[in-house]
């Protein structure tokens, strides 16, 4: 009886903290795509935030400042990217992708210039973020107070229609004097700072250490779940918590007596994505992009 | 007509190379900050991406040979883009190519062209299923083909190295899979260099691929389905239909680019561990893809310029020795560089204000 309790709060726990990081970076990106910018460089913000994290809280030993400055490194490329879309005009599918490779670089760059090793930094204990009982992150109670505050604005408040029609009609929302380009420029450095946030969350809190490879594609995974969600930071808590468990569970099977060693761990792998796409496919019907979304809103 | 088509070509051209200019300046203070030496840099850059052709051949065919495979998803995302669908499934549609090519090698045990012949058979048979699953989620059920083919790509990932570890791995080097036998293996143009017969067959599959979208009823049809959905459906054109062809004609380019990478790069000839030699392949077809404007030609220009700033990466490695990772940040500046379409368009505009300021002034 107590195996069963325990294995399902650890399977809960595990899920808590596989889905905090997809759901951040989703959040953020869906309040950027409603702005009308699209972003596909989440990946390589979500790796080079967990990197900067880590070299300012190692360096001063406080979590919390290392995750601050981990926000600040997505939120700085967000402005960036942001700069380029909404001013710039330009194709926010190329920058993205310049951001990807730019930290695929980064990166392990840095991990040898500031640490002498190659690929692999282990964060030191006053460096990480403390567990709320021991068990759950206080960063995941932020994930889920972000994610229905987010939901909030976006659906609630004439600031979220304001942003929403950025991504519909932006013409419209020019012509009643809404700051076409400054609030699209807002919207993605948000979007940048969850992801930064995501990033950190990784590094400080989950994994407790660094490597290049650390958003594992966790940045594209944020963008199927934008999708999935249709959009709705709400609906991106629930997919996120859908992936989450579907990845807790994967790892639980891997350790399994009976299944470790005689199902290869590359096929039980493949598990979280066969799920999800069994869920979207017999689950959820049509999701509709804002129109406008990753279109340069140029004026006549 | 002709005559505003080559001026617009010429401006499209020189924003290019005007953002161009911008990430190789930023990229260049960023070398100089960590204490390298730019200049140089950018000089073994050019010497390794072009060089003297006529006296060493190996830059030039070096960077073609790595805009091969570019060439090949950056017609894959195209033909995509052209029917309206956002298929970041050309990543799993190379995976799979190489991978029927790898099974096909550890089937048949022999070493003959067959292998080539029944491996890409067995690729693209892979990559067009994988696109099918896509392909009716998208248009039956309407899910969303951005999560679908992320999905799909982490699947087919995960098979690939289930196959390299636990079915074809090499005895001698278990970090790859068994070799393509010697003579399933794509010709080299240029014997000593990397440049095989796969960049005549990317060069073939553009221009059909330009023909096919241009000048044909199907390609009008594939295209309108892309410029505006409704409208097309209207017209009488089976749009459904022509999402699914453009689902598949993807998975097809996509798939030659993993069988011309497996069986016509030396010196492996194989998977390498966390597919290490296909990875971003299909990702960098969509930067190409829009860099090129999403035209089958241009395509192949864009894969030339990719191709030379990885190929003159090396050099700069080698005789400037930035290191590897820094030469990888510099190249993701240029590349954010590239996406200011309008560099020069702005900048002539800006001196076009300041012109009418002075005016006004005097």
């Amino acid at each position: 009886m107590s195996y069963v309790l325990s294995t399902i709060i650890n399977l809960l726990v595990s899920t808590s903290y596989a889905m905090t990081p997809l759901t951040l970076t989703a959040v953020g990106e869906i309040t950027s795509e409603r702005a009308g910018v699209v972003n596909i460089g989440l990946e390589g913000m979500i790796s080079v935030s967990a990197l900067v994290s880590v070299a300012v809280a190692t360096q001063t030993l406080n979590p919390w400042l290392g995750l601050l400055a981990g926000v600040c490194a997505g939120a700085l490329i967000g402005f960036i990217h942001g700069i380029i879309s909404a001013y710039g005009k330009g194709a926010q599918i190329i920058s993205g992708v310049g951001i990807n490779i730019f930290a695929l670089g980064f990166v392990p760059y840095m991990i040898i210039a500031l640490w002498g090793v190659a690929g692999y930094k282990q964060v030191p204990e006053a460096g990480r973020i403390p567990r709320i009982a021991g068990l759950v992150s206080p960063i995941f109670i932020f994930c889920v107070l972000i994610a229905i505050a987010t939901h909030y604005i976006l659906f609630r408040t004439s600031l979220g229609l304001k942003i929403r029609a950025l991504g519909e009609e932006p013409q419209a929302a020019d012509t009643l004097g809404v700051h076409v380009e400054r609030l699209q420029l807002i919207a993605t450095v948000y979007g940048g700072a969850l992801a930064g946030l995501a990033g950190a969350f990784m590094s400080l809190d989950w994994l407790g250490t660094i490597t290049k490879e650390i958003a594992a594609g966790r940045g594209f995974i944020s963008l199927a779940l934008v999708v999935f969600s249709n959009w709705k930071p709400s609906l991106a808590l629930l997919g996120g918590a859908l992936f989450g468990s579907s990845w807790a569970l994967t790892e639980w099977l891997k350790v399994l007596p009976g299944v470790k060693g005689v199902v290869p761990v590359t096929i039980i792998n493949t598990l979280p994505y066969i799920v999800t796409l069994g869920t979207v496919a017999g689950v959820i019907g049509r999701a509709r992009p804002p129109r406008k979304s990753g279109v340069p809103y140029l004026r006549e | 007509m002709r005559r505003k088509v080559l001026i617009e070509v010429l401006i499209k051209t020189g924003n290019v190379v005007a953002a161009m200019t911008v990430g190789l300046i930023i990229g260049g203070l960023i070398m100089q900050a960590y204490g390298y030496d730019a200049l140089h840099a950018y000089y073994s850059l050019l010497r390794h991406a072009i060089g003297n052709p006529l006296t060493d051949p190996y830059p030039l065919t070096s960077t073609l040979s790595l805009a091969t495979p570019l060439i090949f998803t950056g017609l894959a995302f195209a033909v995509s883009v052209r029917s309206g669908l956002f298929n970041i499934g050309v990543e799993n549609a190379v995976y799979l190519g190489a991978l029927g090519v790898v099974l096909a090698s550890g089937f048949l045990k022999a070493d003959t062209p067959l292998v080539l012949v029944i491996g890409s058979l067995m690729g693209l048979s892979l990559s067009i299923l994988f696109a099918l699953v896509a392909a009716s989620l998208k248009v039956f059920r309407g899910v969303h083909e951005v999560i679908t083919t992320i999905m799909l790509n982490w699947v087919a990932y995960w098979l690939v190295e289930y196959v390299r570890v636990n079915v074809f791995p090499d005895l001698r080097d278990p970090s790859k899979t068994i070799p393509v036998p010697p003579s399933a293996r794509i010709p080299l143009l240029v014997a000593g260099t990397e440049l095989s017969v796969s960049i005549i067959i990317a060069i073939i599959a553009s221009l059909t691929t330009y023909f096919v979208l241009w000048y044909t009823v199907f390609g009008y049809e594939l295209r309108a389905t892309g410029i505006n959905l409704i409208a097309a459906k209207y017209a009488g054109i089976k749009t459904s239909r022509f999402m699914i062809y453009s689902f598949l004609l993807s998975a097809v380019l996509g798939g030659l680019a993993g069988v011309c990478e497996v069986a016509g790069r030396p010196p492996h000839y194989s998977i390498t561990t966390g597919i290490s030699n296909l990875v971003g392949l299909g990702f960098d077809g969509i930067a190409v893809s829009l860099i090129g404007l999403n035209h089958p030609i241009a395509v192949i220009f864009a894969s030339i310029l990719i191709g030379a700033l990885n190929s003159g990466v090396r050099g700069m490695q080698i005789e400037a020795r930035v290191p590897f990772e820094l030469v990888r940040l510099i190249q993701g500046v240029i590349v954010v560089s590239l996406a200011m379409p309008g560099v020069l368009s702005t900048f002539r505009k800006y001196l076009s204000i300041r012109r009418g300021r002075m005016e006004v002034v005097s």
